[in-house]
């Protein structure tokens, strides 16, 4: 059998346990999400008037909330706003983190020390405070609280961006591109931004359960999503209000989001494994 | 060594002005005019232009800028709360020492139980014990800080009754709070602590005390351990802002009225003067902790000096 790079691949992937694991639980969510419909037993938002605050039971498996809306379908169409907000915030983030990271470090002079000292900027105040910040002048609501989440967290990728462009920037095969009179953009988009690839997986994969975290924080805060909506964080601030009497409330929408950080996380650590073996066991 | 000093006191030095600037413009980058936040909308045209003046909105930006800086700078004032009507600063003194107390307890807390957790677990590497802790940190670090305190009300507060649910004035009440905040940033200290510990333990020097015949406790003590320390503690006490941060959950969760209820509570009422204090006052203080701590790295580890004022260009 010929050597492929690609099987080799794959015949890692499965050998990889964290890889599988972590797979296999993110799949779990994406058909969750998907087939949100089919799963949940009632609409989300569909009050039983005579069912206020039932404990978890047969008819509703997680219980009732104050208005006898089924918890189990909300935590069901909560997955689709959690990986709406993994998508829509790394997409963000990576947009504009591998836009500033290629100029900075392909330029490198002013532009770098003008784009480096916006990331400084972005660091130096601590990050549930500037999506708070964002928040106030964008005003409440999920997509303002990924955008705000996202403004905090792009500068990791153009950190990282901007260090393997500078180091890739003087390479061979670089020069010889340019040598064929390869635009800028040509030599940045088509020649630095595919070696890239490997390590933003590896930061996508490190940077995803932190998005989904922070974003939830904020609907928890009350600054995110606004209820009638299924966020598991808005969910879990809800449920405190009766954390007397129905501490289910406030427990499976937390369970449903801890087992999505962790696929992520295991995932992730799968990830790394793959792509970047000098980083394993650390 | 003086002008690595200076290059990051001027760097700290536009950072804060860069934040105040921003701060100041977050008011003015909002869609709207800053008066109908402060009026009804039903008011005559005449009359908003009376306040608009009165309140000094209808003067250059950059004029503003500088009275609200210099008025800050110079006296303390951060403006008056349009909702409360009180002076902000007044509101922050009452608030500050609360949150400074909440985050200094946690920080004590985080430092005296991961940094020895972390040390065992680099010492004892590849063992059962440091895989027993890994794995549960790598499960803390998987559970966001709010949904850590509910669990820990449902049970402490609510099934088991020791602990109040919320609250500040006893001892009690503060148990919960700190414990929690501690348990949520102890994965990440631990980790830092091993990695920190196992990166020496790949130098050269460390090679060469195993080389002169000495045992392994006094390598791992006096040569590993020592040179890990100065960076961990430099690292932790850069996450002092991010306790700050981390505050802000908690005291919304326990009703602490600190900085971080206030900041929240604010954002929620739309109460901007009260928002911009609070954000300056803790993006200062993130500034300085990093300046002040990148100048103690340097100043206690030379090669640090070096790699960051020549290698990589930064």
């Amino acid at each position: 059998m010929n050597y492929s790079p690609i099987r080799e691949f794959f015949y890692n992937c499965r050998r990889n346990v964290n890889f599988v694991v972590g797979f296999l639980m993110i799949l779990s969510l994406i058909l969750v999400a998907i087939f949100a419909q089919q799963i949940a037993p009632y609409d989300y938002d569909e009050p039983h008037k005579q069912d206020r605050l039932q404990a978890p039971n047969s008819t509703y498996l997680f219980g009732t909330d104050d208005f006898g809306r089924d918890m189990f379908s909300k935590v069901i169409y909560g997955t689709r706003i959690t990986l709406w907000v993994a998508l829509l915030g790394t997409s963000i983030q990576l947009f504009l983190g591998v836009v500033v990271g290629l100029l900075c470090g392909y330029f490198g002079g002013w532009v770098d020390r003008v784009l480096l000292f916006i990331t400084d900027v972005t660091w130096c105040v601590p990050g549930t405070i500037l999506a708070l910040a964002v928040v106030t002048v964008l005003g409440k609501g999920l997509t303002n609280s990924i955008i705000a989440i996202s403004l905090v967290g792009w500068a990791s990728y153009a950190r990282t961006v901007r260090a393997k462009t500078m180091s890739l920037r003087t390479m061979a095969f670089v020069e010889t591109g340019r040598a064929f009179g390869e635009s800028s953009l040509s030599l940045m988009f088509r020649y630095i931004l595919p070696n890239i690839v490997p390590s933003l997986i590896v930061l996508i994969s490190n940077n995803l359960p932190g998005t989904i975290m922070a974003t939830t924080t904020l609907s928890f805060l009350g600054l995110g999503s606004q209820p009638p909506s299924p966020d598991w964080g808005l969910a879990i601030s809800q449920g405190m209000n009766y954390v007397h009497r129905a501490q289910w409330l406030s427990i499976f929408p937390g369970l449903a989001l801890v087992y999505t950080v962790l696929g992520f996380n295991i995932l992730g650590e799968g990830m790394r494994d793959l792509l970047d073996p000098r980083l394993k066991g650390l | 060594m003086t002008s690595f000093i200076l290059k990051k006191l001027l760097n700290g030095l536009l950072l804060v002005f860069t934040v105040s600037v921003l701060v100041f413009s977050m008011m003015h980058l909002m869609p709207g005019d800053p008066v109908d936040l402060i009026v009804d909308r039903k008011v005559s045209q005449e009359r908003k232009d009376i306040i608009r003046h009165e309140y000094g909105y209808d003067r250059p930006l950059t004029v503003q800028y500088v009275d609200w800086i210099w008025k800050i700078i110079s006296k303390g004032d951060f403006g008056t709360s349009l909702r409360v009507k009180q002076k902000v600063a007044d509101m922050m003194d009452a608030r500050i020492p609360l949150s400074l107390k909440l985050c200094g307890w946690m920080l004590f807390f985080e430092i005296v139980i991961a940094v020895p957790l972390g040390l065992l677990c680099a010492y004892k590497k590849d063992t059962f014990l440091d895989r027993a802790i890994i794995n549960v940190t790598l499960f803390l670090s998987a559970v966001p800080s709010f949904w850590l305190y509910v669990l820990l009300i449902l049970l402490f507060s609510v099934t088991l009754k020791w602990l109040p649910i919320s609250g500040y004035e006893k001892a009690v009440n503060w148990v919960l709070p700190i414990g929690g905040g501690v348990l949520g940033s102890l994965a990440g200290t631990i980790r830092l602590t091993k990695t920190e510990v196992l990166d020496v333990f790949r130098e050269k020097y460390v090679l060469t005390a195993y080389a002169k015949g000495l045992p392994h406790k006094t390598v791992m003590v006096k040569h590993v351990m020592r040179n890990a320390l100065i960076l961990i503690t430099v690292l932790v006490f850069m996450s002092i802002p991010w306790l700050i941060s981390g505050a802000v959950i908690t005291e919304r969760i326990f009703s602490i009225p600190g900085m971080g209820s206030l900041l929240v509570n604010s954002i929620i009422t739309q109460d901007y003067a009260v928002v911009q204090g609070c954000i300056l006052i803790i993006a200062v203080l993130t500034v300085v902790f990093n300046t002040l701590s990148d100048v103690v790295v340097g100043m206690l580890d030379p090669r640090i000096r070096i790699t960051m004022n020549g290698g990589a260009g930064a």
